[in-house]
């Protein structure tokens, strides 16, 4: 089944780098396929950052994502430039801490920066703390995948560090999504 | 060791220079300090852009590559970088190296690139006819500029200096000694070596600007080069230098990092 | 032993160079091409290659010659802007026979147009965008995989002809990343050797010359002008000029059989999409989910020297449909070839169409 996955925040949150992990896993890990582009340019930096993965069990043909099903919005301005309109049957995971407005579809609410600075001492991994709810949440790939991927994208010695986000982030999932 | 008749291209002669061109002896002089080197023609690439100075590696013996106009500089940091084991000799006109190629020629200068360059200054775009060139002294007449210059000249050899060549000489074709032995100390540095050569085109440029003939402008470059060593003094004294006078010798002889120097 | 990888197009195509052997790389940075000069940068000269940053895409072409004719394999990409600098050395190679690859990441133009969106507006530049009449090699990649299988290929196609091949790809697919296995070698095609006693400009059957590196005691002389079989000027005989313009342009026009590359699925049906690079994604898509036979699409790799035979295997087409990232550019070549009526679907601003927005076309013309 085809799924189309959006990131969005602002930079410096790791979102590219959060897409490519999940890209990664589905494409490296889960023998799954796996198309990722994001947006380039003037108006990504500074400003809201937005990456997209496209993930399925067949080949991939149309690379562009159309109508996402799965949101991962980390800032208010992501949420107002990439996350505003997204259909009623899609869900979306928001960064509690740093969004304000709630979707019309399902939203599963993560501290995850919160969480990063409180539990884990580093903010910088809110990122895999949205990853691991991601997982948890939708099984869009395997948690055995992602965590993989994770570990051999992060720099050497914070291996444990991200490891622990991405833990903190399957339970946040599993606890906000109610699956 | 050969002599520079060996580097010719026999086959290609006669040549398509005026009579009483100053190119002839820029490029016989070049081949003197190659041969002098002891350069195998096997090792050793002439490059060059478009113009009469740029028709002279058609006429030498070895591989060589007659390019684009302007560009000659960037052909032969690819060659060059390419394969540091041969020799790159540059030939270029003031046209084709300070116009339309001075983007390439200051930043080949920066990058010091172990090449020699021969610039065959002649004042003037003498291929097409005899149009004003970035060299054009001030108030010269030609076909562009029939009210005379108006336009400041560039000095190459100075411009040279301040991109970062390792070597920079300025001489004239009537200095021939002087000349080969700059483009023998050229050869040898490492580093992009610039040998700026004024050098006499009759036909475009002595025509228009009352040096009617050749031996007018060979009097002429003769009279008005003043040595550099010489220079320096009358500034130091405080002496005024002569209206229209040029400086030749060593500008300088350096030996900052260089590229693509034969390993 | 083969890799996988998850890779961005950029960085699979400056795989592909290394794969097939590139070992000098001039550049001048230009969105959305970049990335693949700074994956050269990092890794050529791990390699034993060279990289240079030049100081603009005039000096990086030339570059890039001067490199060529020492024998090495030797490239550069650039976008829209950056391409149009190049174009009148680009001639040059043309004219002396200079075996070199360029990888286009074309985006929307004229002029700096759309640097981070995608188009396919150079499709006639790289054909016809240096003045005088020449004929060059274009590929189209569609995925990530093929960014780095068609760069490599590019290099066989530039040495087996000796001419400027150019890799046309887009913002779409040098910007996204997909799986790819990366092969542990990839065939190579070497340069035709210059035969003893042979002279450099003198042509076979096949209207190419056999190539002598600089260095190797030829002593060769090229040059943009015209010039005879021992590479001299000659640039007043009309005879002189005459063969040697048709002899360069018809040792690639001649091959373009031996050198075809495309797709086809559907050959029966009588409404058939034309398409090269991204839009064919979508048509593929299309076909997917309509599982219809009556519908037909040739997928062209080489686009340049172009296939015209390709078309004659939909031998029941009534209509050619062409979508396009551009106002029709491939289109008017397709018409030239055919009887029946094509329709260009332009799509200009970055986006592919949708396969919704195909299919309404395709029934509209059916």
């Amino acid at each position: 089944m085809r799924r189309e996955v959006r990131f969005s925040g602002f930079g410096g949150q790791g979102i590219i780098l959060s897409v490519v992990t999940l890209g990664r896993a589905a494409a490296l890990y889960d023998g799954k396929y796996a198309v990722q582009t994001q947006v380039y340019g003037p108006e990504a930096r500074g400003g809201a950052s937005m990456a997209q993965v496209i993930i399925d069990d067949a080949p991939i043909l149309f690379p562009e994502v159309t109508d996402p099903d799965i949101f991962v919005i980390m800032s208010q301005q992501g949420f107002e430039k990439y996350g505003v309109h997204a259909s009623k049957d899609a869900i979306m995971l928001v960064d509690s801490g740093l969004v304000h407005s709630r979707p019309d579809c399902r939203a599963c609410e993560i501290p995850a920066t919160a969480e990063a600075k409180a539990t884990l001492g580093r903010e910088i991994v809110a990122n895999i703390v949205m990853l691991g709810a991601l997982v948890a949440s939708t099984g869009v790939v395997s948690r055995d995948a992602i965590e993989k991927a994770v570990l051999d994208s992060v720099p050497k010695g914070t291996e444990e560090l991200n490891r622990k986000a991405l833990m903190r982030g399957f339970e946040l999932g599993e606890e906000a999504c109610k699956l | 060791m050969t002599s520079a008749r060996d580097w010719l291209r026999t086959d290609r002669l006669p040549h398509i220079y005026c009579t009483g061109c100053g190119n002839g002896t820029v490029i016989n002089c070049t081949l003197a300090a190659i041969s002098g080197m002891g350069w195998e023609r096997d090792e050793t690439v002439f490059v060059s852009g478009i113009g009469c100075s740029s028709r002279a590696p058609g006429y030498i013996q070895t591989d060589s590559l007659h390019t684009t106009h302007g560009r000659a500089l960037a052909f032969a940091t690819g060659v060059k970088l390419a394969k540091p084991d041969l020799n790159v000799v540059v030939f270029t006109g003031d046209g084709d190296l300070a116009a339309i190629g001075g983007n390439h020629f200051i930043h080949a200068c920066r990058r010091n690139v172990d090449m020699t360059v021969v610039c065959m200054n002649n004042q003037i775009y003498g291929m097409t006819g005899g149009q004003g060139s970035p060299t054009t002294p001030m108030g010269a007449q030609s076909t562009t500029t029939p009210y005379g210059s108006a336009e400041a000249a560039f000095d190459l050899a100075e411009l040279a200096v301040a991109a970062g060549a390792n070597y920079v000489a300025r001489w004239t074709a009537y200095h021939v000694k002087e000349l080969t032995k700059a483009i023998a100390t050229g050869l040898q540095t490492p580093g992009l070596s610039f040998i700026e050569v004024m050098t006499q085109c009759p036909t475009n440029y002595g025509r228009r600007n009352k040096q009617r003939r050749v031996s007018d402008m060979i009097e002429h470059m003769r009279t008005h080069a003043l040595l550099i060593e010489k220079k320096r003094r009358l500034e130091s004294e405080g002496t005024p230098i002569p209206e229209g006078m040029f400086t030749v010798g060593e500008l300088v002889r350096r030996a900052r990092p260089a590229m693509g120097v034969r390993r | 032993m083969s890799r996988i990888e998850f890779m961005q197009g950029n960085t699979a195509s400056a795989e592909g160079a290394l794969a097939a052997g590139c070992r000098f790389f001039g550049c001048y940075p230009i969105t959305p091409s970049t990335e693949i000069a700074e994956h050269m940068a990092r890794k050529l000269p791990k390699a034993g290659g060279t990289f240079i940053p030049m100081e603009d895409e005039i000096g990086s072409i030339a570059s890039v010659i001067g490199a060529a004719w020492t024998g090495a394999r030797a490239m550069t990409a650039t976008s829209g802007p950056g391409f149009s600098l190049m174009m009148e050395n680009l001639g040059y190679a043309v004219m002396t026979e200079t075996p070199l690859v360029v990888v286009n990441i074309q985006r929307g133009g004229p002029s700096t147009g759309q640097p981070t969106r995608a188009a396919q507006g150079d499709m006639m530049q790289c054909r016809f965008g240096s003045h005088g009449d020449m004929a060059t090699i274009a590929i189209t990649p569609n995925s990530v995989q093929e960014m780095f299988d068609l760069t490599a290929k590019a290099f066989n196609l530039a040495d087996r002809y000796r001419v400027p091949t150019f890799v046309m790809s887009d913002e779409i697919i040098g910007h996204m990343r997909e799986r790819i296995v990366i092969p542990d070698s990839v065939e190579t095609v070497s340069r035709p050797p210059l035969a003893e006693g042979e002279l450099p400009f003198a042509a076979g059957d096949d209207g190419i010359p056999g190539f002598a590196p600089f260095g190797t005691g030829r002593h060769v002389h090229v040059t943009g002008l015209t010039h005879d079989e021992r590479g001299y000027p000659d640039t007043t005989d009309a005879e002189a000029h005459d063969a040697l313009v048709r002899r360069l342009y018809r040792k690639v026009e001649s091959a373009r059989r031996e050198m075809a590359d495309y797709e086809v699925t559907n050959p029966d049906a009588e409404s058939v999409f034309v398409t090269y690079g991204p839009p064919s994604r979508t048509v593929q898509q299309l076909l997917h989910d309509r599982q219809d036979e009556g519908v037909g699409h040739l997928r062209l790799r080489v686009v340049w020297p172009f296939p015209e035979f390709a078309l004659q295997e939909f031998a029941d087409a009534k209509v050619f449909l062409m979508p396009e990232l551009n106002m029709g550019q491939m289109a008017r070549e397709v018409e030239r070839h055919v009887d029946q009526p094509v329709i260009p679907i332009p799509k200009l601003g970055g986006e592919l169409h949708t396969p919704a927005e195909l299919a309404s076309v395709l029934e509209a013309h059916r």
